[in-house]
């Protein structure tokens, strides 16, 4: 009865994807000859193909639907096995001995990819704070990236301020332009602050786009010195284990903050502000500092990175700070685990190293990355590693009394 | 201990009150009943300060606080169970009464006081780990009490903590009030639509409609008084 029932679903699915891929599959149009191919045989592989897939689909979908209990069971079991001492110690020990050899095993291209995916293991964590435990929807957060990238390139252009003095200063100017953004959007939530956060992205975008004087425009700005050594002068394969060594080691104080953050109490005033807003002003919390703090802090990550991703590339200019960086960004969030700390670094790791070694199928990323994130919708929808909060135990006291 | 003089509100160019006077003295439970739309919520919330003051002035402690953040109410003594409960439901039980206590730093009194709301509501402990979204409607109301205990406030403001339970659970949240007031001397400002309850439960009352005070009273005199009885209690 279901089988026949899957069968003509699977059928119609066929049927359908049949006159969609009619188009681009059948009609192949000779424009020097004037003369139009008709591939027919191609319709009947196309259907073929999509009725076996949506059948195999839709078995599966029932599968799942009769052993739900099991499967969240073994995802606990997951969380359980990783929060074991015994067990996560001896990984984490393999974990940092890998990162530490890494550069002197693989080659120069390797640890440059490795760097730009720890710049987004920073830029996933400290979207984090705002998405993942404020719940603030920020759609802009490249803007922040964009501020401190900007401000490492002008002020070294300009004042010729070095990579250690314009780390701090562009963490500061990004921090300064999220409690700008924070202001008029306090009192919006949801859809409407998405909306305006990805309006201020784009404002500042324009704003490198067109202002020639400020931001030289298009054509961006180059020749931005990479971090120095004690003054020493590296050769570019050195510098490269050196950017490296430098984020890993700021990725390591990313983790540490944030952790701190997490449970402290401002990390409570945001959890609380994300659970319900009116709630939480009747906790006494101060929702104005919890907004700002969430906003500012979120920021201060983007803009480290945003001047470590100009000393790295020693190039920028505004098509590197588009909305789609934003998006991958909110992507790397979603697909790890809102407040997640080490789902955040695998989806970071997992979606920027994927691609590159992924190459053969570059024409189909988008289409992979969308299925992917389909498939975590309908399988996964907590993330990778779905945030697990400390759990507080109390014991009975003897009096216990309030008097 | 809290009184209300001539305290007008408005949500844009609607007034939801229309200047009303009101006290609360300490040790009482008082009750502020009336219909759907007659103000009793943003009552409480413009004492609260969640909801901007138009004019008129607010004392809590012969201390005007009518143009002070909700934050710092609360941290001056005046806790809210929220209408419609609203507790944090991805947090543990546990951990909403925790944030309840958010301003305060005594780890040894919080512990105290959660025992104590441990003995007051048993059903809580048993759910100490469960998250505040999977209870029933009468144990988010218990919690929703117990957190805004935890600030160990002064004055308890209570809107409407019989919304969406079944008789024998809003008894048993009502009897609740009446421990805590007469245990801890809780002086507690209850707003109800559930009139008999309210005022049987009440020392004194205020009823209200559309935005005004029209009546007020000992509580005992309301139960017996023909308008209430006709408007509210249906008899």
């Amino acid at each position: 009865m279901k089988l026949a029932e899957e069968f003509k679903k699977s059928f119609f699915v066929a049927l359908w994807f049949m006159l969609l891929t009619f188009p681009i599959m059948v009609v192949q149009v000779n424009t020097i000859e004037n003369v139009v191919i008709w591939r027919w045989h191609n319709i009947i592989l196309s259907g073929l193909g999509s009725f076996l897939l949506s059948f195999c689909w839709q078995l599966f979908l029932r599968r799942k639907g009769h052993s739900t209990p099991a499967a969240q069971a073994s995802a606990s079991r997951l969380q359980h096995l990783m929060a074991e001492p015994r067990l996560y110690r001896p990984a984490l020990i393999i974990l940092a001995l890998f990162a530490l050899i890494f550069p002197f095993v693989f080659s120069h291209y390797q640890v440059n990819i490795m760097t730009t995916a720890l710049i987004y293991v920073m830029l996933g964590l400290g979207l984090n704070i705002e998405v993942g435990l404020a719940g603030l929807l920020d759609l802009g957060y490249v803007a922040f990236y964009a501020v401190g990238a900007y401000s490492y390139a002008l002020l070294n252009y300009h004042f010729g301020l070095g990579f250690w003095t314009a780390l701090p200063v562009g963490a500061l100017l990004a921090a300064f332009s999220g409690i700008l953004v924070g202001f008029p959007v306090l009192r919006l939530r949801g859809d409407y602050l998405a909306i305006v956060t990805l309006a201020f992205a784009e404002i500042i975008r324009l704003v490198l786009e067109n202002w020639n004087a400020f931001s030289f425009g298009p054509s961006g700005i180059s020749n931005i010195p990479r971090p120095g050594f004690f003054g020493m002068a590296l050769t570019p394969e050195q510098s490269a284990i050196y950017m490296y060594f430098l984020l890993i080691v700021l990725c390591l104080l990313t983790i540490f903050v944030i952790r701190r953050l997490q449970y402290s109490r401002i990390g409570r005033a945001w959890v609380a502000l994300r659970e319900d807003e009116l709630a939480c002003q009747a906790m006494g919390i101060d929702k104005t500092k919890a907004k700002l703090t969430a906003f500012a802090l979120g920021a201060t990550w983007a803009g480290m990175a945003g001047v470590l991703f100009a000393a790295k590339t020693t190039f920028i200019n505004p098509a590197s700070f588009t909305f789609l960086e934003s998006a991958m960004i909110l992507a790397i969030v979603v697909l790890g685990g809102m407040g997640s700390i080490p789902g955040v670094i695998i989806a970071a790791l997992a979606l920027i190293l994927l691609p590159e070694y992924l190459r053969v199928f570059s024409d189909y990323r988008m289409i992979l990355f969308g299925a992917a994130l389909i498939m975590m919708m309908i399988f996964r929808p907590q993330g990778i590693l779905a945030d697990m909060r400390k759990k507080y135990e109390f014991h009975k006291m003897k009096d216990s009394r309030i008097n | 201990m809290l009184k209300l003089i001539d305290v007008e509100t408005c949500y844009g160019n609607i007034r939801a009150l229309k200047g009303i006077s009101l006290n609360v003295a300490e040790g009482e439970i008082v009750s502020l009943i009336g219909a759907n739309g007659a103000g009793k919520t943003t009552t409480l919330m413009t004492i609260s300060g969640l909801v901007p003051i138009s004019s008129g002035q607010i004392f809590f402690n012969n201390k005007r606080i009518e143009k002070t953040d909700p934050d710092k109410i609360v941290a001056a003594g005046i806790s809210q169970a929220p209408e419609g409960r609203r507790i944090f439901p991805g947090l543990s039980v546990l951990e909403n009464l925790e944030m309840g206590a958010f301003l305060r730093a005594d780890q040894r009194e919080i512990r105290k006081d959660m025992d104590y709301i441990f003995d007051l509501f048993p059903l809580l402990n048993k759910r100490r780990h469960q998250a505040g979204g999977t209870l029933s409607g009468g144990e988010q109301q218990m919690l929703a009490i117990s957190r805004a205990l935890m600030a160990r406030p002064k004055l308890l403001l209570l809107d409407e903590p019989s919304l969406g339970l079944s008789p024998l659970m809003t008894n048993q949240i009502f009897e609740m009030i009446k421990k805590i007031n007469s245990e801890q001397h809780m002086t507690i400002f209850l707003v109800e639509q559930n009139a008999y309850l309210a005022l049987k439960l009440s020392h004194r009352g205020y009823v209200m409609e559309n935005g005004f005070i029209t009546l007020e009273g000992q509580a005992a005199a309301l139960l017996t008084d023909n308008n209430v009885k006709k408007a509210y209690l249906g008899i």
